[in-house]
């Protein structure tokens, strides 16, 4: 999910991406997963996120985690799931980071934005809030992120809409079901006033076993090309396509793989991850509980000091667009079996076709799974799950006898 | 955009934050949300060498900048108060 608006700005000079491969004294872009609880079961989730986890981070732990972000002066952190906004302590977390130089950007798919947070949210200066939608009708949508939930992102940008909230974005999945809509998605967010943020599809969570359904046709990414070149900076991508850069001109965004050296990803349970889309103990390069904390995990795992060593293309090496495509997204190649220092899954020049065809099904599984074991999730006991009881019913013989009658064995019938 | 004088008054904007990297430092605006990079300690030296009333070229002498640099000092820190980073006071 989350990339930051950090990284969606011009390419700086080729010097400072040098600098970026070796990995900064804190990361730019820094998501931060708060649950693993979701009141949706979206069939392409990065964190197969579901269930809440018990193991998760505590209030105070939290704070801790963003006192150490602000003296590690990390400007702004992403805050994603699960849905972020059914921790209970959700909204005291974002002031609690705001008023302490952490900026929040959060994504949500809209459950709990009441007219009353909605206008809340519009007066933090420092809170930007993306809505998730992944098809801009309810019947591509709800095939996505299950039935509803299509109204209910609608609902929630309308009254973010309504309460004057300007820092909101759009945000969505590009999959072959919806890249058809992109024009449909910019007007849906300029209705709303917000700014449309396209991603892409990784095979990460339970994205791994739609991967093969979902993910754009070659010409779908030639035309998702067109239309990103078209429309320029004016929609944010989180540096999600780099790989279309061999298409020819590169986009805007610092087109390398951010993760472990500006990039990187805190779970619920502290766990420490290379990028959002890595969940999987291959690229797990610490726990926040450990001793030295978060600021340890990020300047000593070793896990992060392999990914900041420069980095051979492999067989991409050779390609003319490896400058800017890089051999694409490391969580990409992983989660579809293909060697890391080959092409992504995604090459626009084909060059993965064979590879891909040649995996033998023994794709890496993810290494966590919270999902709903029924979906759609079922209803939470004591609200409205039936609870199943056999009630004998036998007919009165007799009329009923008050508590003070003589007679103990009153009302007894023995059959 | 008016070019920067050594006789310039500048100081760091009260919402932006420094924070020093190998390569020399990053801005963070928290104003703007916008980031910039200082590419050279060079330039990060001079940068927090403003304020308090200084010139221009005062922190270009505390920060030990030479001759011929000083033309792309000067350039960098025009961008910076393009990007709110910087602020010009009144001399």
């Amino acid at each position: 999910m989350s990339t930051a608006t950090l990284l969606e700005r011009p390419a700086p000079a080729p010097r400072l991406i040098e600098h970026f491969e070796r990995g900064l004294n804190s990361p730019i872009c820094l998501t931060w997963e708060l649950t693993y609880a979701c009141n949706l079961s979206c069939v392409h989730c990065l964190s197969a996120s579901g269930r809440r986890d018990p193991r998760e981070l505590t209030t105070e732990e939290c704070k801790a985690v963003i006192d150490e972000l602000q003296r590690m002066q990390v400007f702004y952190v992403n805050i994603g799931g699960g849905e972020p906004t059914v921790r209970s302590d959700f909204w005291e977390l974002i002031d609690y980071a705001t008023s302490h130089d952490v900026g929040v950007k959060f994504s949500t798919n809209g459950v709990k934005i009441t007219s009353e947070i909605a206008e809340r949210l519009a007066r933090n200066d420092y809170v930007d809030i993306q809505i998730s939608l992944d098809g801009a009708t309810a019947e591509v949508n709800d095939a996505i992120r299950g039935p509803g939930s299509f109204d209910l992102a609608m609902r929630a940008l309308q009254r973010l809409s309504d309460a004057g909230m300007t820092r909101l974005k759009l945000s969505v999945v590009c999959t072959r079901t919806n890249i058809g809509q992109l024009d449909e998605f910019k007007a849906i967010a300029d209705r709303f006033g917000a700014q449309l943020r396209l991603t892409r599809l990784r095979p990460a969570g339970r994205g791994a076993d739609v991967w093969h359904e979902l993910h754009p046709t070659q010409d779908q990414q030639r035309e998702l090309y067109q239309w990103l070149l078209a429309h320029g900076e004016e929609v944010l991508t989180g540096d999600s396509f780099f790989h279309l850069s061999a298409l020819g001109e590169s986009l805007p965004g610092l087109n390398l793989c951010g993760a472990g050296r500006v990039v990187c990803l805190i779970d619920p349970i502290g766990d420490v991850y290379a990028c959002p889309f890595a969940i999987h103990d291959e690229f797990l390069a610490g726990n926040i509980r450990s001793e030295g904390g978060f600021d340890g995990v990020w300047r000593h795992s070793d896990l992060f000091a392999r990914l900041r060593e420069p980095q051979t293309g492999g067989a991409c090496s050779s390609c003319q667009f490896f400058d800017t495509c890089r051999g694409g997204c490391m969580a990409a190649k992983f989660f579809t079996g293909l060697p890391l220092d080959g092409p992504d899954p995604e090459c626009v020049r084909g060059f993965a076709d064979e590879a891909l065809a040649a995996v033998d099904g023994e794709r890496p599984k993810p290494s966590g799974d919270h999902s709903h074991r029924t979906s759609p999730p079922r209803p939470r006991a004591g609200k409205s799950r039936p609870v199943k009881l056999t009630l004998q019913l036998s007919k009165p013989t007799a009329p009923p006898v008050s508590a003070c009658n003589a007679n103990p064995l009153a009302g007894l019938s023995i059959d | 955009m008016t070019p920067i004088t050594p006789e310039s008054v500048l100081r760091v904007h009260g919402r932006v934050s420094i924070r020093p990297e190998p390569f020399g430092a990053l801005l963070y605006h928290f104003g703007t949300r916008r980031l910039s990079f200082l590419k050279s300690p060079v330039l990060l030296h001079v940068v927090e060498s403003l304020g308090e009333g200084r010139t221009v070229a005062q922190a270009l002498d505390d920060a030990d900048v030479a001759p011929q640099q000083r033309p792309g000092v000067l350039r960098a820190l025009a961008t910076l108060r393009e990007s709110e980073m910087l602020v010009e006071e009144a001399a």
